[in-house]
């Protein structure tokens, strides 16, 4: 039984004095790695789920792209919207909207740039076949489809 | 008179670091730049107006989604899982002229995919996730790498090694043509449902 009752003779609480030390660290890596969003997505936002992702290599040659209903229905309606920077675009104007993009780039760049696309699940196809069909006369041909990864693969 | 020495008290320091580390944490959004990858055809227009290749019946494998969201794979009603969709195409690819009804070779194979205005994005993806899929597998079993690797790999193309592999599995040939291109044909929508 004395097995049992013997006490570890070292002490057991935790020094606290490095604890700040500790936490500011922790606090530093998110401030670094905390990226604040520039633009308010004004669309519903629920992304669909695959799972053969691949990863853009390059996020400066990406443009985004937000389809989804508005969240602000009572205002502007049900129908899926489009949204790029922080305004709502029809399909007709996208043309317009590559061309700022490609603007920004490197002149080398600028047939290298992706679009990405969120959009939410509900959507339908048809209005994203109209903004591809305007992609494709912008030439702006390379698209990844912005998806979560499925967790199971069924 | 001694002067008063200035000292901040430091017993609150965890707490107050802790608040700001809480703010962040809620903050942080962690950048999501995944998903499926495609190249739209070239515009209409730049296309030679005499272009009309004829395919073969056997070298097409239809999907088709009506805006109910229900497939019709080869013009029968299709029930089950993305996996099964995955392995009748992958079948469908590698079939080498066995199969009379299926493809030729994998070079002519062509998997054509139809939606209407109406399917909904999430079973774009489904279904668009499969055909990506089968080919994947692939191209991956061709390189001998796993499929996460493949994909991993063919988004770095710089790197030589990887280059080397992603020809390996795709089976390019010295002309610059491949064995097992990914022949994915996403047709315009049909207009049966909605706008």
């Amino acid at each position: 039984m004395s097995k049992f009752k013997k006490k570890a003779n070292v002490k057991q609480d935790i020094p606290t004095s490095s604890m700040p030390d500790v936490v500011f660290m922790l606090l530093f890596f998110f401030m670094v790695t905390t990226q604040m969003r520039e633009t308010n997505i004004n669309v519903k936002q629920q992304l669909p789920e695959a799972t053969q992702l691949k990863k853009l290599a390059r996020k400066s040659l990406v443009a985004y792209m937000y389809i989804g209903e508005p969240k602000k229905t009572e205002e502007w309606g049900k129908e899926p919207k489009i949204q790029v920077n922080d305004v709502f675009i029809e399909p007709k104007d996208v043309i317009q909207w590559v061309n700022q993009e490609k603007a920004k780039l490197q002149e080398f760049e600028r047939d290298q740039m992706t679009v990405s696309m969120k959009v939410d699940v509900d959507a339908k196809r048809g209005i994203i076949a109209d903004v591809e069909t305007e992609l494709r006369k912008a030439n702006a041909r390379l698209l990844l489809y912005s998806t979560l990864q499925r967790r199971v693969d069924n | 008179m001694p002067r008063a020495t200035p000292d901040i008290p430091n017993a609150s320091m965890a707490d107050i670091a802790f608040l700001l580390l809480v703010f962040f944490l809620v903050t942080t959004t962690v950048a999501n730049d995944r998903g499926l990858a495609i190249q739209l055809p070239p515009p209409p227009e730049a296309l030679p107006p005499d272009m009309d290749i004829k395919i073969q019946e056997r070298n097409l494998f239809k999907i088709q989604v009506n805006s109910f969201d229900n497939v019709l794979v080869e013009g029968n009603p299709f029930f089950g899982t993305p996996s099964e969709l995955r392995d009748m195409i992958k079948e469908f690819v590698l079939n080498n002229g066995a199969d009379p009804t299926s493809s030729d070779n994998p070079e002519k194979a062509i998997v054509s995919y139809k939606t209407d205005r109406g399917t909904s994005h999430k079973k774009f993806i489904e279904i668009l996730d499969a055909a990506q899929a089968a080919y994947y597998q692939i191209y991956a079993e061709r390189a001998d790498v796993s499929v996460k690797k493949w994909l991993e790999l063919s988004s770095d193309l710089a790197n030589p090694e990887n280059k080397r592999l992603y020809d390996i599995g795709r089976g390019r040939r010295p002309d610059g043509t491949v064995e097992i291109p990914m022949n994915l044909s996403i047709a315009e929508p049909t207009k049966a449902g909605g706008k």
